[in-house]
């Protein structure tokens, strides 16, 4: 072994915290793929219900909310910086705020359905419009849901003081998962709202 | 860095008897990659069998005209089963335990990277595989005796839709898989991770062993054409309960869609099985040929090629639906591609091997017949992607044998190579090179009976899938042929088990190396203590123990 290891070594040894950008990664890859498949099924039966209501007649085009959700990136970079500083109050906050915002977004996406359900009538079994709606914005509700959940999370560790500065690589992972469900939102709006409209 | 320490202090713990119940216990709860390699193997070879036994019923009822051995219902659930199995529960498990047990090993790390996630993944496997076959028990719910899944291993709309296959066995299928696939898609996360972020020192990309850059590449593959698999299953789920129209032509709907998603996840799927064969035979070839590899960029660039060109072909197994010219003619001309790089391998190999102090022992016998074997299925494969010869033969024999041929032919045969090949690193022993060789013999000569014969039924016309047939068809001799092989086969398998059960206990002691190989898994102990290595060793070129043993002509100037 000694006389192997005097021959010139290429160094491999990858820093600790790439394993779960490097994990978070190839989930989102994975993400993508199941995505696509719900927005190539979208794409594909625009235009092809054979009743109403039609998209043009009942879908609001949610402005505030895209603002909410994509500031809400913003906001979880800033409190994920904060943390790598060892500013623990102030990532809380801003953890907080993405918290709130994207809190804003899910209630609007509920407001919605409920209007859509309740007084436009459209349900999943109603048309291929709503076949293929409820299942590509519940999909990415779905992954709100789940960010929200640990976003809270990291929220109330700060609070208890659970959360140091030697997390901040987890909660950049977060952080990452985060903005993948942002520029999903990007996607399905303009599937959704700009081309499906 | 605490999970290697626990495992370590459980081993001194155990100069106390243990029961049987800790040492289950202790596999239960292990994250070692090790134990979970082999219990994806075992996993994958107690399905194996079961799917075995149900191909051999099947065989039974077609070996001769007009047999009712089994009822036609049961017939269309033996089918159903069988593939399903067969894909999900055997293809998958056992490539991706390979996977683990050895990619570790062969970069020099000590586990993989997620050690938590790679058992989760394992078990919700392991738990889909029993929920599938749970089905026979609970398929029709309330109502009646249970059954299983009847709708074909690729499931076509609108045979799944509630109006054709009420009661739940169809869900089983759906919910059974989607479950699977939860878990080989972390594992394939894991996979990836590690090999981008764990190798050891000096192990570079260009110095991987080929084995690893399978499972990279088929990984990153799983990644992409799994997800479409479980998002079409979702949709079929919402088609069945909550009235959506997906897949409800009568609605607007397109059945189509469902083979479009499954079959993007589907042909991809061959290769992921299918390459990790072509990853056992890179490692096993060289060792036997006394041989470095001929042309290891080239080996690596192929299989990312077929790899990144496989993802665009699954519409071939569609030419009989009527895309029109265009996408008949795409691909047709991609399928055919990937039969560039394939054919490149298959010239590597013999570029090893030729010149090479060839040593015939039992897993280089299965590398060789995989040579010709594999040959026969791509070109099979070559003259399917032609797509006017495809309307002619698309559902029928052929193309069972064709895939057999790849699945069978290849895949199996390369897995016993692998597992003659690496027993005794996992277990300490040798396998008994005489019942190898009756295992190889009996298995080559079996496998081709049954499946040589089965070209000549398709070719006849003989339509896949069909419970029985009438006697004028000139089918019959053929089909008694195809089941006569059967037996053949299933006596090899039983010698293989009894091989496995026998040098367990009995095998000649290995040693660290007993095939004076060049990989780093062959570096530490058979098997390998929990934490791998002692001192992971330095990787200085592509064969890393053949510079150990040989200081004074290192292969590090040659590549």
């Amino acid at each position: 072994m000694n006389a192997a290891s005097m021959v010139t070594v290429p160094a491999t040894a990858v820093p600790h915290a790439w394993r779960g950008r490097i994990g978070i990664l190839g989930l989102i890859l994975a993400e993508i793929s199941l995505f696509g498949v719900f927005v190539v099924a979208y794409l594909f039966y625009i235009g092809k219900s054979l009743s109403g209501p039609y998209p043009k007649d009942v879908l609001d085009v949610p402005i505030l909310a895209t603002i909410c959700l994509l500031s809400s990136s913003i906001s979880v970079a800033l409190g994920e910086k904060a943390l790598h500083r060892g500013e623990v109050r102030r990532a809380g906050l801003w953890l907080l705020v993405t918290v709130l915002l994207g809190g804003f977004f899910l209630g609007a996406t509920a407001r919605e359905w409920h209007r859509l359900i309740y007084v436009a009538g459209l349900t999943i079994g109603t048309n291929l419009f709503g076949t293929t709606y409820y299942p590509l914005v519940g999909l990415h509700a779905s992954h709100v849901i789940i960010g929200l959940v640990m976003l809270t999370l990291c929220c109330v560790f700060a609070w208890t003081g659970s959360l140091r500065q030697v997390h901040a690589d987890r909660v950049e992972i977060v952080s990452w998962y985060w903005h993948f469900v942002d520029a999903v939102w990007v996607v399905v709006f303009t599937v959704v709202y700009v081309i499906g409209r | 860095m605490s999970v290697i320490s626990r495992s370590i202090a459980g081993s001194e713990a155990s100069a106390s008897p243990r029961t049987l119940l800790d040492e289950l216990h202790d596999w239960v709860v292990t994250v070692d990659h090790k134990r979970l390699g082999i219990m994806y193997v075992l996993t994958a070879l107690m399905f194996v069998v079961v799917a075995g036994l149900e191909a051999t019923l099947m065989r039974l009822q077609l070996a001769w005209p007009g047999l009712h051995i089994v009822p036609p219902e049961t017939f269309n659930r033996l089918f159903t089963m069988h593939g399903t199995t067969m894909v999900f529960l055997f293809g998958i498990p056992i490539v991706f335990g390979f996977g683990n047990y050895l990619v570790p090993l062969m970069i020099g790390a000590r586990d993989l990277a997620f050690p938590r996630l790679n058992a989760f993944g394992f078990w919700i496997l392991l738990f889909g595989g029993l929920l599938l076959h749970f089905s026979v028990i609970g398929g029709d719910g309330l109502y009646g005796a249970g059954t299983a899944p009847a709708i074909g291993w690729f499931a076509y709309a609108p045979l799944t839709g509630r109006a054709f296959t009420p009661g739940n066995a169809t869900d089983y299928w759906n919910l059974a898989i989607f479950v699977t696939g939860i878990g080989t898609i972390a594992t394939a996360v894991n996979l990836v991770t590690t090999t981008l972020t764990m190798r050891g020192p000096g192990m570079t990309f260009g110095r991987l062993p080929i084995f690893v850059w399978v499972m990279l590449t088929v990984s990153a593959m799983t990644l992409l054409i799994l997800p479409p698999l479980s998002a079409a299953q979702i949709m079929l789920l919402l088609d069945r309960y909550l009235g959506a129209h997906f897949f409800d032509t009568q609605a607007g709907g397109s059945a189509i869609m469902w083979q479009h998603f499954f079959w993007f996840f589907g042909h991809p799927e061959v290769y992921v099985l299918m390459l990790p064969g072509f990853g056992f035979v890179s490692e096993i070839i060289p060792v036997f040929s006394r041989k470095v590899i001929f042309g290891y960029t080239t080996i690596v660039l192929a299989t990312v090629s077929i790899g990144a060109v496989s993802l665009s072909v699954w519409a071939h197994h569609m030419f009989t639906v009527g895309m029109g010219a265009p996408l008949n003619s795409f691909f047709a001309l991609s399928t055919m591609l990937i039969a560039v790089p394939t054919g490149i391998k298959i010239f590597n190999w013999l570029g090893t091997m030729y010149g090479g102090k060839l040593v015939f022992r039992t897993p280089m016998l299965f590398c060789c017949a995989f040579l010709f074997q594999f040959l026969c299925a791509g070109l099979t494969g070559v003259m399917l992607s032609v797509a006017p010869f495809n309307w002619q033969l698309s559902d029928s024999y052929f193309v069972v044998a064709h895939f057999h041929f790849v699945l069978v032919g290849s895949l199996l045969f390369t897995i016993f190579g692998a597992i003659y090949y690496w027993f005794p690193k996992v277990t300490g022993r040798m396998l008994s090179e005489r019942l190898g060789r009756w295992n190889f013999w009996l298995l080559v000569i079996g496998f081709n009976v049954t499946f040589v014969t089965m070209h000549v039924q398709g070719l006849l016309g003989m339509p896949r899938r069909i419970y029985t047939y009438q006697a004028d068809r000139g089918w019959e001799i053929w089909n008694l042929i195809t089941t006569l092989g059967v037996p053949l086969q299933a006596i090899a398998i039983l010698i293989f088990v009894v091989n496995v059960i026998v040098s367990l206990r009995k095998g000649e002691p290995a040693g660290s190396d007993p095939w004076d190989a060049w990989t780093l898994e062959w570096a530490t102990t058979s098997p390998p203590p929990p934490y791998n290595f002692e001192v992971v060793p330095v990787t200085t070129s592509r064969r890393p123990l053949w510079d150990l043993k040989h200081p004074d002509d290192p292969d590090g100037p040659h590549e």
